[in-house]
Formats: C-alpha cells, sequence, structure tokens
C-alpha cells in the first residue's frame, strides 16, 4: 500500500510538471485582453456599448480619435429640421449583417423601437426619452421625431443596429440574440463561455474592410490582483489595472503601459439640504479644502486630473479653465468663519451650539472610492469640521443623500448635457433614483444647462456651457475630485492605437482597444 | 427488499415536497429583505443619471415591488410546469443559465468528491493501521488543521505557491489565453481546483475511518482473525475496514452541503465556469428566478444524496429496517 501511495503522488507531480505555464506565444493575428467586467450581454437594445466601439455592431456615427462623429451606417451625419423636433438618417446601399441579410432602414426602426418599448428592460431608454417616434420613410431613410429640441441627439445614435428578422416572435428580453449576436460590424461572435471567456472572430466582409487582428480573445477576471498576474505569466497581450499595479511595467522591453485621459471622476456630492451644508459658502469652502492634487499623488499613483464640476479638462470644446478651485485652506477658514461657523477651543468648528458636521460615505467594495474617501475626510477635518467615514452600500447613499456626502463616480466625454443635466439640474432634484443626488438647486445653472440642451447653435451652447461652469463654481453642490487616467498594459506588437478621452466604463469597449479593428501586427 | 426501498424513496419524495416549499419560500423572503435593489443592479453604472421614469417602468415589468408572497406564488406557478423564467440579471432563460454551466460543477464536485473519498479510505487506514506512530500524528494533526482552515484560505495558499511561485499550473479558468477547450488543457486547469476541494472534504472522512477502524480492532472478530494467526493487512482490510464502512456512507450523505459550499469557494478562487459565480452573482443582483432555481436544485441533491445514503445502508447490511 505504501507503493501505492508512493506511485500515485509520483503521477501527480508528474502531471504538475508537464502542464502548460500558461505563457502564449501567439502570432500576432490574434491578441488576448484580460478585461475587468463581463458584459451581462451583447444586445445594444438592452444596452450593450451603447457609445460604438461596440466590434459586432455599428451604429448610424461613430467616434474618431479626437470623439468627433463620422458617419457610419448612415451615408452622412444626420441632419435636423430648422426647429430641431426632426432628424433624418440615410443609410449606406452596401451594408449586410454578418449572416449575409440586407441592412435596411426597418433594422434601424425596430432597434430604436425597441429600446423605446416600456416592457423592453433597457438600461439606455434614458438617453432617448426625447424621441416620440422613429420611421422608415423608405428602405434607406430614417426619421427621428422629438418632444423638444435636443442638441446632443446625434451623439446617441452610435448605438448599434441590429437584425429585426432576428427577433421575430422572440422577446427580446430573453431573446437567444443576447448571447449570440448577428451584426454588421468588424468582428462576429465565435464562443461566449459565460463568467469565462468571449471569442470574437475577424468579420471577413466588414463594410469598413477586414481587420488585421483575425481573433480576439477577452478573457474576464474580474479581481486586480488575479489579473495583473496573468498578464505577468504571459498569458493576456493586454489588460487594464490599477496604476500602481502597472508600475512595473514602466520600462519593461516588450511592453508598453498605455495611460489614457478620461471624463471618469470621482466626486464627493455635499447634500444641499443638509442645515451645515446647506449655505453656498460652506460648500465652496469645502472645495478650497480639499488638495486634489495630493489626492491624485498619493492615492492614484499621478494618473489623474484635478476635477472642478463635471466637465473633463480634457474636453477642449467645453473646459472653462478658469473654473476651477485652488488649494487656498485659508479662504476656506474665512468663507466658515463668515458663515458662522467658528472654531472654538477644541478646533472644532460650530454655530449656535450646533457641531459642524459632515458624514462621508462611499460604497465597501470600492478601494479606490474608499482611499479617496479618506483622504477628502481628512482635509475636510483639518479645517475643523467633524467628517466621519463610513463604508456602506449605493442603495444607503442614495437614502442618506439629505445628510451625508457620498464618493459618486460617472462621466462621460460626449456632450456636457450628458454629462451634468440629470446631475444638476434643479427639475431632478427630490426624483426617486441616482439623478440629482445632492438635491442641487440653482437657478442660473438650471438656465445655462436648458439652454445648452436646446440650442442647436455651437457658439449659443458653448456660452451656456461657460455660464454653467461658472455660476457652478461660485455654488457648488459636489467637490468633484478627480478625473482618472485608466491604466493599460500592452504588448508591444502592435501598431494603429490611437488615444481617445474615455467614459466612466471601460471594459471591452471605449478602452485602449477601442479601434482594434484598425490595428495591425508591427513588422 | 427493493419493495421496500420503493416505499422509502416515495416516503422520503412526500416529505421532499414540504422541505422544498419551505427552503423555496424563505430564500424569497430573506432575498426580498437583502439590501440590494435588483433593479439598480442591474442598471449597473447606468443607474447614475437614468431617469425616473424608466427606472419606474422597469420596477413595474418586474413586479418587484408586490408583496413577497404574490412574487414566490408567480414564480411557483411557473417552476411546478418546468418553466423556470428567465434570469433578471444574465437576460437569459434560467434554464440555459444553469445549462452553460452546471457540467462543469458536476465535473468539478465528481472528481473532487471522488478524491476526498480515496483519500479519507487510504489515509484513515494507514493511521489507524499505525496508531500512535509518526505517520498516524502527521496524518491527524494535518487533518485537524485542514478542517480549521476556510476553503478559501487553502485556496490562495495553493494559487500563490503554485501558480504564482512555482507556475507549474495554471491559475484559473479551465482553458488558457486562446486555446480552445480540450481534454489535457481542462485537465491540467483542473488539478488545482479539485486538489483543494478534495483535501478541504478529506479530513472528515480520514478522521472518520481512522476512528471506526480503532474500534473495530476492538471487536470480537477482528480480535479472533488475528488470534487465527492471518497476516495483518488481510485482518485490517478484509476484517476490520469492511465493518466500519457501514457509518462510512451515512457521513457520505451529510456531508454533501458541505461539498456544495465548498465548491461554491473554490470556483470563485479559480474563475472556474461553473454554477457557484452564478450562485453568488444571482444573489448579489437579487435575481428571483435563477436563486430560487438553484436552490431547489441544492436542496433537492442534498435530499437524494440522504436518500442514496439510507438506500445503500440497507443494502449493505440488511439488518437495517428502511420502514424505520
Amino acid at each position: 500500500m505504501r507503493r501505492a501511495v508512493c506511485a500515485l503522488l509520483t503521477v501527480v507531480l508528474v502531471a504538475a510538471c508537464s502542464s502548460p505555464d500558461g505563457s502564449t506565444t501567439g502570432s500576432a493575428t490574434s491578441i488576448v485582453i484580460g478585461a475587468g467586467s463581463e458584459p451581462e450581454n451583447l444586445n445594444p437594445v438592452l444596452g450593450y456599448a451603447p457609445d460604438g466601439a461596440a466590434k459586432i455592431f455599428d451604429g448610424l456615427v461613430s467616434r474618431d480619435a479626437s470623439l468627433a462623429l463620422k458617419p457610419a451606417l448612415a451615408d452622412g451625419l444626420p441632419t435636423a429640421s430648422a426647429d430641431g423636433l426632426t432628424w433624418t438618417a440615410k443609410l449606406r446601399k452596401d451594408i449586410t449583417f454578418s449572416d449575409g441579410t440586407p441592412l435596411t432602414a426597418q433594422d434601424v426602426v425596430f432597434t430604436y423601437k425597441s429600446v423605446l418599448d416600456k416592457k423592453v428592460n433597457s438600461t439606455i431608454a434614458t438617453r432617448f426619452d426625447a424621441v416620440t417616434d422613429v420611421v422608415a420613410v423608405d428602405t434607406g431613410t430614417v426619421e427621428f421625431t422629438l418632444s423638444h429640441a435636443y442638441a446632443p441627439f446625434p451623439q446617441q445614435l452610435t448605438l448599434g443596429i441590429v437584425p429585426a428578422a432576428k427577433f421575430a416572435g422572440v422577446d427580446v428580453n430573453s431573446a437567444p440574440f443576447n448571447t449570440a449576436p448577428i451584426g454588421t460590424g468588424p468582428y462576429t461572435v465565435a464562443e461566449w463561455r459565460k463568467g469565462d471567456r468571449l471569442v470574437l472572430k475577424a468579420n471577413e466582409k466588414y463594410w469598413g474592410g477586414a481587420p488585421a487582428i483575425k481573433t480576439v480573445t477577452v478573457v474576464f477576471v474580474p479581481d486586480d490582483n488575479a489579473r495583473a498576474t496573468r498578464m505577468a505569466a504571459g498569458e493576456f497581450d493586454g489588460t487594464v489595472l490599477p496604476p500602481k499595479l502597472a508600475r512595473s511595467y514602466v520600462s519593461k522591453s516588450g511592453y508598453r503601459l498605455v495611460q489614457n485621459p478620461s471624463a471618469d471622476y470621482r466626486g464627493l456630492g455635499i447634500p444641499s439640504e443638509l442645515p451645515f451644508t446647506s449655505d453656498p459658502r460652506v460648500r465652496r469652502a469645502i472645495n478650497l479644502g480639499i488638495n486634489r492634487q495630493a489626492m491624485i499623488d498619493a492615492v492614484l499613483a499621478g494618473s489623474g486630473k484635478p476635477a472642478a464640476t463635471p466637465i473633463s479638462p480634457h474636453l477642449k470644446d467645453w473646459y472653462d479653465p478658469s473654473a476651477t478651485f485652488a488649494f487656498d485652506t485659508a479662504e476656506a477658514a474665512r468663507l466658515l468663519d463668515e458663515a458662522g461657523w467658528r472654531k472654538g477651543a477644541d478646533g472644532k468648528r460650530a454655530r449656535d451650539g450646533q457641531p459642524a458636521r459632515l458624514p462621508v460615505l462611499y460604497p465597501a467594495p470600492d478601494v479606490l472610492r474608499k482611499e479617496l474617501a479618506l483622504a477628502a475626510a481628512s482635509d475636510i477635518a483639518k479645517l475643523g469640521i467633524d467628517a466621519p467615514v463610513e463604508a456602506t452600500t449605493f442603495e444607503v447613499m442614495l437614502q442618506r443623500r439629505g445628510e451625508a456626502a457620498s464618493v459618486w463616480g460617472g462621466g462621460e466625454p460626449y456632450d456636457p448635457d450628458t454629462a451634468a443635466y440629470t446631475l444638476l439640474h434643479s427639475r431632478y432634484a427630490g426624483q426617486q433614483g441616482y439623478v440629482n443626488m445632492t438635491l442641487y438647486r440653482n437657478s442660473t445653472v438650471d438656465t445655462a444647462l436648458d439652454t445648452g440642451r436646446r440650442s442647436l447653435d455651437p457658439g449659443v451652447r458653448k456660452q451656456a456651457y461657460q455660464d454653467f461652469q461658472r455660476a457652478y463654481v461660485n455654488d457648488p453642490g459636489w467637490a468633484f475630485l478627480v478625473f482618472l487616467d485608466h491604466t493599460y498594459v500592452l504588448r508591444d506588437k502592435w501598431n494603429g492605437q490611437e488615444t481617445q478621452v474615455e467614459p466612466h466604463d471601460h471594459g471591452l469597449v471605449n478602452a485602449v482597444w477601442w479601434n482594434l479593428e484598425r490595428w495591425t501586427p508591427k513588422p | 427488499m427493493i419493495r421496500s426501498i420503493g416505499r422509502l424513496a416515495l416516503r422520503r419524495l412526500a416529505f421532499a415536497v414540504p422541505v422544498l416549499l419551505v427552503v423555496s419560500f424563505a430564500l424569497f423572503v430573506l432575498a426580498k429583505a437583502s439590501p440590494f435593489d435588483p433593479v439598480e443592479r442591474y442598471f449597473g453604472v447606468r443607474i447614475i443619471g437614468a431617469s425616473p421614469e424608466r427606472v419606474a417602468q422597469l420596477r413595474e415589468n418586474w413586479g418587484v415591488d408586490e408583496p413577497v408572497v404574490a412574487q414566490y406564488w408567480a414564480w411557483l406557478r411557473h417552476a411546478v410546469t418546468g418553466d423556470l423564467g428567465d434570469s433578471l440579471s444574465l437576460q437569459q432563460p434560467v434554464a440555459s443559465v444553469i445549462g452553460d454551466r452546471l457540467g462543469w460543477t458536476v465535473l468539478l464536485v465528481s472528481v473532487g468528491f471522488t478524491l476526498a473519498l480515496l483519500l479519507g479510505l487510504l489515509l484513515g487506514t494507514f493511521a489507524a493501521w499505525r496508531q500512535g506512530s509518526w505517520l498516524d500524528r502527521l496524518i491527524t494533526g494535518g487533518c485537524y488543521a485542514l478542517e480549521a482552515a476556510p476553503v478559501f484560505w487553502v485556496g490562495l495558499a495553493v494559487l500563490y505557491v503554485f501558480a504564482l511561485q512555482l507556475r507549474w499550473l495554471p491559475g484559473g479558468g479551465v482553458t488558457t489565453g486562446s486555446e480552445p477547450v480540450s481534454a489535457g488543457g481542462v485537465a491540467a486547469h483542473m488539478v488545482l481546483p479539485v486538489a483543494v476541494l478534495a483535501i478541504s472534504q478529506a479530513p472528515w472522512f480520514v478522521l472518520f475511518v481512522r476512528q471506526n477502524l480503532l474500534e473495530s480492532f476492538t471487536e470480537d472478530h477482528v480480535i479472533g482473525a488475528r488470534a487465527r494467526g492471518l497476516p495483518d493487512h488481510l485482518v485490517v482490510s478484509g476484517h476490520a475496514l469492511r465493518t466500519s464502512l457501514l457509518p462510512f456512507l451515512t457521513l457520505l450523505g451529510a456531508r454533501l452541503p458541505e461539498l456544495i459550499t465548498g465548491a461554491l469557494l473554490v470556483e470563485t478562487v479559480f474563475s472556474w465556469p461553473g454554477i457557484a459565480r452564478a450562485t453568488v452573482e444571482a444573489a448579489l443582483n437579487v435575481d428571483f428566478a435563477l436563486l430560487g432555481a438553484l436552490t431547489v436544485m441544492a436542496t433537492a441533491v442534498v435530499l437524494v444524496g440522504n436518500l442514496l445514503a439510507d438506500v445503500l445502508y440497507a443494502l449493505a447490511d440488511p439488518r437495517v429496517a428502511l420502514d424505520g
């Protein structure tokens, strides 16, 4: 029997030694990506990749590296009627889905009508709230009717178009299509093993030209450390990592460290209805008392930009460089004194016996938000304000929005309207859900946001968002902290990467591989 | 014999129905009381800025604000006809969610359980046979340590040593990079998760076998066999082990729930694409349809496991009555 045990152990050890060690020596026509998050489905109607770069689908329009819209399935950018209530898009004539069926206006109408259908559980329907009707004028023309003028509308037309025929007699919410989709895009889905990996194959008949990278394997590994390890073991050609974990690749030969700018903010929502912070001077003081650059250096290893408003400094067309907060604790103290919150003998501020107190909440599993919450709370405490930090859930953060500050995140670079409107317009204050979470009310901000949304004149819009940013920094409803840089590690085997300012969402789409279909192997 | 087994199965089945009803209803009540909101989880990052009307529409489509009894009844009415409904968090029919993943879990659990049994018999017999020796002390000491160590901790330790430091074995998933699924590849990826599952379950079997063997060494038939001068290994394997195996069968049934929990943790640590990760996700997303189906399935496995253990017990020892 002793011999049997020895034999068993030998078998196990031999099996262990002869197994692959996980290194890939794949050719440059295939790529393995380690992704941090997995899409729930691959159906644009339900919410997959609404901002384009969808790999499997194309929208009527797409974006170039500078985020300018360019026609994709549409034969030219969609045009608006003079009153801005009707938008017309003409389709290209040579497009087929990857199963060979031709694209028609009916497919476009079906896609958008499904998003708007109340029975369809789409997570992106809010984007199309202004749309009242979508009709096919003829097989090559689609017309959208809007209930009010809505300037950012063409930005939303990046949504991927699905073939209507695949949904005949099927409930969109649980259609087989959701995991095995058919699109017009540069890639097709070869296999999706949920919870593990997604394999894409090049669409050789792609209307924009067949991609040079023929096989894309996306491996889903949610844990940052596990992803870093498997990247180090050579299993991945590229992955997304927190800045600190990516630092070892700075000068590693054969690898590139890519840091992409983003409009992805983390900010402290300050309750406008809490007696202490209801005074705009107090909210301004908090903004002036936070050392954002120190936060970026310590927490983000230098990978970020200070934030003052939800408009990212990377958005040159909209950003107002004068609308920022200096780090000025003296001015912050002066404002707090002026508002009546004076320091007592213990260094804590109070007014009429009421202590100055602002709890700071963050969602427990998010390490980055935890570190930002701690840094912000320590800066606020230095002003003489009691700022206890609590770990909790998003649901509790929302419930306590009237009396506690919470670290929220979000943001997209495409249009200032989508970045700011639901967050700061007073018509959303006190409504259900994650809209205007700080119960912020400022009539100048409201007017500027409404003007920016309604006007189709670029000059008028630019002025409106300048007005918005200036009005906001005089009466801030948040302490926006930082815009994160997204950090990627990439094996240096391909040409064609272009930097695009990224939104909050950066998994398989919108990341450094947003234009993967145009990458070419290095000679 | 066959008839009494049939009667036992029928009786257990009649008992299983109320058990399943109670367990699944309790699950709905618990999920309803959870601090997570299924609609918010479904929206994910897009909940920020989603218009209140759209969110309200989805709540209505899903009926999440209905009383728990109504929700349970709606689920049950369809479940009894075999329609498990659609998973809200994964936008797939529940049947296909389970179908895609169950195979991987069954593979992991069956190999892990078999290995745990073999280890239990082998090491337990060794330890009892050489009672008091350094080998016995090593085995029992190791078993107590492993019983105390949480499964996920063992998993992470093994991952650290064999996948990160020694790099002998892949650390997760079922294939490497863009490789297609192959028997060899899956076998290599299975070694670590199966080993962790087996060594986390084996201690109970080892100690049980050892204890029973030691007891049976003092029984008349074993002493008699030894007195007749039969070789030691024959006495241990032929006389002592055989009689001490009976209670072992009961332990098998009793360990099944532990095995399911263990598999859940092992799958999470090793990114195994099985049912366990879907279970965790279903719980976090308060996905009633998926949670309900998975719970009923787990409960059924435990009930069937116990029934099997009892039937085997009866077959092995005719003195055991099935009607009790």
